[in-house]
């Protein structure tokens, strides 16, 4: 029932964005795609989403051949960077939305698609902003609209690009700490990219990092940390590691000195 | 002591000069005409100028006019969506070229895109046998009106709307998508509530410049009165009649049908004002 990305492949016009890209994370797993720019970890995120389509390779999810499914019926639940909600619908409509388009058989009633907004609402903590529209809210609530709707769709997986680019500093942590213990509660596969060293390994329970289109290493934070396996792995760490003020981090490089 | 003058302020002088040349332009270059229009209008009093419309070639130039606004706006506002969302919502080849091509209307006279018309469907021209053997008319006749309509008037949705979808960018579509929704339905209620007002305005443009189009019409019609003759061209004729009058009547109609059309943007723009600012912000 795991993730297996298998010799994934992306070439976009006169860059090759991904060369062969190979991960294996247990189901229930939050994976942390962690690369510099341009290191590819965006394109396989679309790919997983299938937003994007990969040239050769194989991945393989619930037991599905996960890209052989159109996006459309891969129930990925998507957090796109600027969130995408959609601008002329209130805060409820827009986490309806999957919901609403689903073909009139499988479509639940008006009062459960209610009641499942409600719900999610609830579990974002925006309870009474159903009636808001997206530009009248903070980042972090857009943010959070945006994690609703996508699981309004009782997704497979969830996908999020780089999910707290666009917050400040403090909003950041506030929301890292609860998408934490949102995904221990709901316990969804989970992908997110990220260049923020700090957020991949505080967040990840895997990390893998990214580099030119390939997977340097794939592990547990404390392991990445303590054994980089190649130099690049070492060098895009041990900086930010060290200049980390958040003392979580650097206890994981302390267990390593004992 | 008098008061230093906030620093993002200007003179009241320069103020006052700006506004008066940007009024006294406007009264003179649109206000002015238009007012001579009405006037000129009603220089044989009020019952000539009823009567100069209830000619039945005049009320046959309206139904013309009318008739073939009605067919090429919907068909150019069809077009212009489809190829705002082709050049705005995906790369391909040659996407530079279709640009170009959709402001070719605006850069080539009126009266050449008229006469190509001539040239490809006229009797002499490379389909008018074919088409004299089937029994169509194209040119003197309501289908050549029509073409030579949309063809003048083809870049006033798109050029509306590609800058705007471009901005938008393809994440909501693509969220619709991850959401499960099928093109259809992420088209009517993302893309299309996404881009209204613009398909609106450029819509409401497009009427107007296709109930006022001279050039490429009068060179397709043929003028034959009460058949071919469209509402600007019927003017032109009452005016070399020398029924300045009449013409001037039937020229208020038009004038009329284009003010209608700024109203009902204005009053739409005053209805939906929430919603649009709204739809702006981000």
């Amino acid at each position: 029932m795991s993730l297996v990305i298998e010799k994934v492949e992306k070439q976009f016009a006169d860059f090759a964005a991904l060369k062969g890209v190979s991960l294996t994370a247990p189901d229930g797993a939050f994976l942390a795609l962690l690369g510099p720019s341009g290191s590819g970890k965006t394109t396989l995120l679309r790919i997983l989403g299938g937003l994007e389509y990969a040239d050769l390779g194989h991945v393989s999810f619930a037991g599905l051949d996960w890209l052989t499914i159109p996006a459309r019926e891969r129930r990925a639940g998507f957090v796109f960077q600027q969130y995408a909600l959609f601008k002329h619908m209130t805060v409820a409509k827009n986490i309806a939305f999957g919901l609403e388009v689903r073909p009139a058989r499988q479509r639940p009633a008006r009062a459960e698609i209610k009641r499942r907004v409600e719900e999610l609402l609830a579990l974002v903590q925006l309870e009474g902003l159903g009636g808001r529209y997206p530009s009248q809210l903070s980042g972090g609530q857009r943010q959070r609209v945006a994690l609703a709707r996508a699981l309004a769709i009782e997704p497979r997986m969830l996908l999020l690009d780089e999910p707290f680019g666009a917050l400040d500093a403090k909003v950041r942590k506030e929301l890292r700490l609860w998408l934490k213990g949102l995904h221990t509660r709901v316990g969804l596969t989970t992908v997110f990219v990220t260049h923020d060293q700090e957020e991949a390994l505080e967040l990840g329970d895997l990390v893998a990092v990214m580099n030119e289109g390939k997977i340097e290493q794939i592990a547990a934070p404390e392991v990445l940390i303590n054994a980089p396996a190649t130099p690049f792995v070492a060098d895009f760490l041990e900086d930010a590691v060290a200049r980390s003020p958040n003392t979580n981090l650097r206890s994981l490089v302390r267990a390593r000195t004992k | 002591m008098k008061r230093p003058l906030a620093p993002t302020k200007d003179h009241w002088l320069v103020r006052w000069t700006l506004t008066l040349i940007a009024l006294g332009f406007i009264g003179l270059f649109l206000v002015l005409p238009l007012a001579v229009v009405f006037h000129d209008a009603l220089g044989d009093g009020l019952d000539a100028a009823l009567a100069a419309i209830r000619e039945p070639e005049a009320l046959a130039a309206v139904r013309l006019t009318i008739l073939a606004a009605a067919i090429a706006v919907p068909l150019n506002a069809v077009f212009g969506v489809a190829a705002s969302w082709a050049i705005a919502k995906f790369d391909f080849r040659g996407k530079g070229f279709l640009v170009t091509l959709i402001d070719l209307p605006f850069s080539v006279s009126p009266v050449v895109s008229g006469l190509v018309y001539v040239l490809v469907f006229g009797l002499q021209g490379w389909l008018g046998p074919w088409l004299a053997e089937h029994d169509i008319k194209v040119i003197f006749a309501l289908p050549g009106i029509v073409l030579a309509t949309i063809f003048v008037t083809f870049p006033f949705v798109a050029r509306e709307l590609i800058p705007l979808m471009t901005d938008q960018g393809r994440d909501e579509e693509e969220a619709a998508v991850s959401l499960g929704a099928n093109g259809w339905a992420t088209f009517r209620r993302v893309t299309l509530p996404n881009i209204k007002w613009g398909l609106l305005y450029g819509v409401l443009l497009c009427n107007a410049r296709a109930m006022g189009e001279f050039g490429a019409v009068s060179v397709v019609s043929g003028h034959i009165r009460g058949l071919t003759e469209t509402m600007p061209l019927h003017i032109e004729a009452l005016y070399n009649d020398y029924q300045y009058s009449a013409a001037f009547a039937v020229a208020s109609v038009l004038a009329l049908l284009a003010l209608v059309t700024l109203i009902l943007k204005s009053l739409l723009e005053w209805r939906f004002a929430d919603e649009i600012s709204a739809a702006h912000h981000h």
